[in-house]
């Protein structure tokens, strides 16, 4: 999971993830940073996470995010 | 809805982009959104440069310039264009059709079919299906397709998820009869329940543009825009794009009795980079395969994006060989298309730049 949070500090290093059970709901990612998201933990995983799976609801929590690299393979 | 012709080829394409070239790092200005993020968003969508026609140039000034480069070069013949089928979204006026315009200026006989579909992403390949189908008339041996738009006048330059990926552009393609009987294989599909995801609400009869609908407001995520400027749900173009575009994709594959190795390269529209890769991904298609830079170096021209990145990537090769190509469009509408065909060689197959003053770089 640091992998995960190191990402998610690069992005938006203003904003206490810990405080939040709903990062979008919350409005602490929109959809730019997901994209940005995406794309790091491709290159920090080795993966590609399919685009069908590039929806707000699979980047609301730190545990659902570790599901959907899990899905695509990789150990959070 | 499928779709086959045969006896039908591309003879030349022409891209015709404004001179004017704006960079994302000027466009970051505008924007309130830290710079490192700004960065970040240039590297993964592939945001670099854009050309922007400059605000008195207009559609029908750059496909008349395009199309007198064809004429001048001897590639083209006035008498002998049977229709113009003017793809766009950006006409000269609401009313009279755009393509009507440009046959006026350029002079060209009373004997011509000419037409403005108001298309967008997919238009490039809504076109060529048009075309193909005038083809069947006995009167109709040479139709020429415009690709132009000018939709960056309706962009807020505040906005920072349109306007970097803005860009402007008219392609010319000359569709003639063919005597190989190459079948060509094609698909589209529509979606209008999806509309709004990617429209500009005012300026039309529905909601006619007015003092308010030309305010800019704050749109969320650090975006100002107006209602008549474009707008664009990035989540839900971007999930529609990943959710259609494969399986169309492997039914016009399966149709044409081919299978992704026989295509030479995938020549789809390019929104952005990052929707590129993962489309490529998806289909397992190498990324070489699917090119994936017009919107760093053009911006996204909407229905003009497809035939750019065939002038622009394949230019010198279709001037000499023929390539296997697959076509594919997704965007305004909704809509979503694909073609198969043979390509080449084509009579020309050049970018060029547009000047006011009537001379091409």
């Amino acid at each position: 999971m640091a992998r995960i949070l190191d990402a998610l500090r690069d992005i938006r290093p203003e904003q206490d993830f810990a405080a939040s059970i709903n990062w979008i709901d919350d409005g602490l990612l929109d959809s730019f940073d997901i994209m940005m998201l995406v794309s790091a933990l491709d290159k920090a995983y080795g993966i590609s996470i399919a685009g069908t799976d590039i929806v707000p609801e699979n980047f609301k929590s730190l545990e659902v995010i570790g599901a959907l690299l899990r899905k695509h393979g990789a150990e959070p | 809805m499928k779709f086959t012709f045969r006896g039908k080829r591309v003879a030349g394409m022409l891209t015709v982009l404004p001179s004017n070239e704006r960079t994302f790092l000027e466009d970051m200005k505008a924007f309130d959104f830290p710079e490192a993020k700004s960065m970040k968003l240039k590297t993964v969508m592939g945001f670099d440069r854009h050309r922007l026609a400059t605000p008195e140039t207009c559609v029908s000034d750059l496909s008349v310039f395009g199309i007198r480069y064809l004429i001048d070069r001897g590639v083209l013949q006035a008498e002998s264009i049977d229709a113009l089928v003017l793809v766009t979204q950006s006409p000269d006026y609401l009313m009279p059709a755009t393509s009507n315009i440009i046959q006026g200026r350029l002079g060209l006989k009373n004997d011509v079919f000419c037409l403005d579909i108001n298309q967008g992403c997919a238009g490039f390949l809504v076109g060529l299906m048009q075309a193909f189908l005038l083809l069947e008339q006995e009167s109709i041996r040479q139709v020429v397709v415009i690709n132009a738009d000018v939709l960056s006048h309706r962009v807020s330059p505040k906005d920072k998820n349109s306007y970097p990926l803005a860009g402007d552009a008219a392609c010319i393609t000359i569709v003639e009869r063919s005597a190989d009987g190459e079948m060509i294989h094609a698909n589209l599909k529509m979606d209008g329940s999806r509309h709004e995801a990617l429209m500009i609400p005012a300026g039309g009869f529905r909601l006619p543009s007015t003092v308010e609908t030309a305010e800019l407001r704050d749109v969320g995520d650090n975006n100002w825009r107006a209602l008549d400027h474009l707008t664009m749900n990035g989540t839900a173009v971007f999930n529609f794009v990943q959710t259609e575009v494969p399986p169309m994709i492997e039914s016009l594959l399966r149709d044409a009795g081919l299978s992704s190795g026989d295509i030479d390269y995938f020549m789809f529209h390019q929104p952005n980079r990052f929707m590129l890769e993962k489309l490529a991904d998806r289909m397992g298609i190498a990324h070489e395969r699917m090119p994936n830079n017009v919107v760093e170096h053009f911006g996204n021209g909407s229905g003009a994006t497809i035939p750019t990145n065939v002038t622009f990537n394949l230019g010198a090769q279709l001037r000499d060989q023929s390539l296997r190509l697959c076509f594919a469009g997704f965007g305004v509408g909704l809509t979503w298309a694909s073609m198969v065909m043979n390509v080449g060689p084509l009579a020309v197959c050049d970018t060029i730049d547009y000047t006011s003053e009537g001379v091409a770089a």
